[in-house]
């Protein structure tokens, strides 16, 4: 999933990529799956693998780190397929999402910005 | 009476002369007791009217989980015998505290979540004191049913509660949400344990407070603390009969697997991106509908636009667009931010920084994506002790719905704008989105409205007004917003089960065996 001009779809900014490599010693290996719609909509869900069941048509977009990041197809066509870039800020934020745990969340950036 | 006053800002709770008495630190309501968490870990609680700590919640543990699941249990069984006739009056009783306590309830929910007072005076915490008295009418009128099968055989159909629930509340109306769930919950008699979301922990602890002697010991428990250690323990016990909850759909996702691996239901509220439709007629008179209709367009930043249904599409006939939007511009151009207790503060302060966040982005992507900036699109730094505060000017953009801003809810202040030829376009437009939350149709002719409401994918479609939230009527998600409804007596049906007897009064054998 990468187009030479634009990059990879996927991918993380430094500050989230090692919130990511401490959460995976903490927790294990980790799943990420993009969110829509209230409240922390916008922002990925990051769990264990194994905790959220990957349905037969979420779509793999890449990794960050060690981690797969997921998109529901439905979503990733109507938002325009964008690429995805994922910083981590200090955040007590409302959310399932293992980083909460360390005050921190998942955000998307925007890409080109950084 | 304060709101009467023209300039006034409520002293901050804990402040000299405020109505909210404020302590350093809270614990967990358990039991009718306040619980100190296990691990005896706490966290902060911010305003985000100036970004800075005024309380302590505790960041409880799966354990203290399991301490409230006790207290619920241990209540469940009494609870769920006692007659609807005292369920009833213990509902009315907590609608008459929080309507007694009106204004402490209303300074504490602005404070913690940012919104502005004359909002939670007016709108959330009557509201929520209204749900309770619904919920206590409706389980007063319920009746079970019985069937007469034939002469000597009837079934008769009686509702019995869940038992234990567990309800997850969101953090952009944290008392009238919470009282969204508990109050069919209580009605239909479960005990309940509630997560409150972590930016607004402690506004349904001061309701607790005013609880301890009129709701019975462990009918109501409250667990503050992370989503990804308290919400997860408690959507995913096997010690709970239902669960409930509001937020994104990732972890709607979430929840709605744990309920069937726990074979249990499941009700789930996961926002929207409602469109808010605008037809020609209603500029062809200059008076009050359109007044009202110029109101209903700017009503996307109300409480900041942090609402499940927030009309964030507006699609204005295009033979109108410029005029409708000069006058809709000036209005928005004169909403007053400010100060969250200011009773003059048309709109405060975003949830948190993450939000603040959000919203800027979305900004960008939306300048990125061609969409052109008609006001607003920057954080607004107040000055003095309101700087640090997370504040964002009400923004408008013009574009088109395939922009990633017409289909991602941003949860903030930005209304997208977009025009259309005709009903069949308004029609495919307003439909054309992953959600089915809400919707508000503006004409003067009713029966446009009236094909326009049946024909919108939408659970609720205001028709000629909007963020109307009466108990009575039904509220949620068509497609990807959800499943289940709220706020009408329907949710009875969410929140008990049905006991069929199958009886027969014939004394004859079937003469089977």
């Amino acid at each position: 999933m990468t187009t030479p001009e634009e990059g990879p779809a996927v991918q993380a900014t430094p500050r989230a990529l090692e919130l990511i490599a401490r959460l995976t010693a903490r927790h294990g290996p980790l799943v990420f799956l993009q969110s829509g719609g209230c409240c922390d909509g916008s922002s990925p869900l990051c769990t264990r693998r194994g905790e959220l069941l990957i349905g037969p048509h979420d779509r793999l977009l890449g990794r960050i780190g060690d981690a797969e990041f997921y998109v529901d197809p439905d979503l990733y066509q109507r938002w325009g397929q964008p690429r995805f870039v994922i910083d981590a800020i200090a955040d007590s934020g409302d959310t399932f999402s293992l980083e909460g745990l360390e005050s921190m969340r998942f955000v998307l950036a925007v890409p080109g910005e950084p | 009476m304060a709101t009467a006053t023209k300039e006034f800002t409520y002293a901050p709770p804990g402040a000299s002369g405020s109505v909210v008495p404020l302590k350093e630190r809270y614990d967990n309501f358990i039991g009718g007791r306040w619980v100190a968490p296990v691990k005896g870990k706490y966290a902060v609680d911010l305003t985000p009217a100036t970004g800075q700590a005024f309380t302590e919640v505790p960041r409880s543990t799966p354990e203290d989980v399991e301490l409230a699941l006790d207290a619920a249990h241990a209540a469940k069984v009494a609870w769920g015998e006692t007659s609807t006739t005292e369920r009833a009056r213990v509902l009315n009783a907590i609608a008459d505290t929080i309507d007694a306590h009106r204004e402490m309830l209303a300074v504490a929910e602005s404070w913690e979540n940012g919104k502005p007072v004359r909002e939670t005076l007016a709108a959330d915490i009557p509201l929520a004191a209204d749900h309770f008295r619904y919920f206590a009418s409706a389980i007063r009128a319920e009746e079970s049913t019985t069937t007469e099968i034939d002469k000597d055989t009837v079934a008769y159909h009686f509702r019995e509660p869940l038992g234990v629930v567990g309800q997850i509340i969101p953090f952009n109306f944290p008392l009238l949400m919470a009282a969204w769930k508990m109050a069919p919950a209580l009605a239909g008699g479960n005990c309940t344990v509630i997560k409150p979301a972590s930016p607004t922990p402690w506004s349904l602890l001061k309701l607790a407070e005013l609880l301890e002697d009129i709701v019975p010991a462990g009918v109501v428990n409250i667990v503050n603390g992370p989503g990804a250690e308290v919400g997860m323990a408690l959507a995913s016990s096997k010690r709970i009969n239902k669960v409930a909850f509001t937020g994104e759909t990732a972890t709607g996702r979430l929840i709605m697997q744990y309920a069937a691996q726990n074979i249990i239901p499941s009700t789930t509220e996961l926002g929207g991106k409602s469109p808010n439709i605008f037809f020609e007629d209603v500029f062809a008179a200059d008076d009050a509908f359109l007044d009202k209709a110029l109101e209903g367009l700017v009503l996307y930043a109300f409480n900041k636009g942090e609402v499940c249904t927030c009309p964030s599409r507006a699609l204005i006939q295009e033979s109108m667009y410029e005029r409708f939007m000069a006058r809709a511009l000036e209005r928005i151009a004169a909403i007053r931010q400010g100060h969250p207790l200011d009773i003059t503060t048309m709109i405060g302060a975003q949830v948190s920084t993450a939000q603040l966040e959000k919203i800027t982005n979305y900004v960008k992507i939306g300048l990125a994506e061609g969409a052109e900036l008609l006001i607003g699109g920057k954080r607004n730094v107040l000055p003095g002790e309101l700087a640090d505060g997370y504040y964002f000017q009400p923004t408008v953009f013009k574009g088109h719905n395939k922009m990633r801003i017409f289909q991602e809810e941003i949860f903030g202040p930005v209304l997208s704008v977009t025009t259309f030829k005709d009903e069949a376009e308004a029609l495919e437009i307003a439909n054309d989105t992953m959600y089915g939350l809400g919707a508000g149709v503006w004409t003067r002719d009713g029966t446009r409205a009236y094909r326009m409401g049946r024909g919108i994918q939408a659970g609720r479609v205001w028709t000629n007004c909007y963020h109307l939230y009466p108990a009575g009527a039904a509220f949620g998600g068509y497609k990807v917003s959800g499943v289940g409804r709220e706020t009408h007596k329907m949710m009875l049906d969410h929140y008990t089960q049905t006991k069929n007897l199958l009886v027969s009064y014939d004394p004859k054998p079937m003469g089977f065996f």
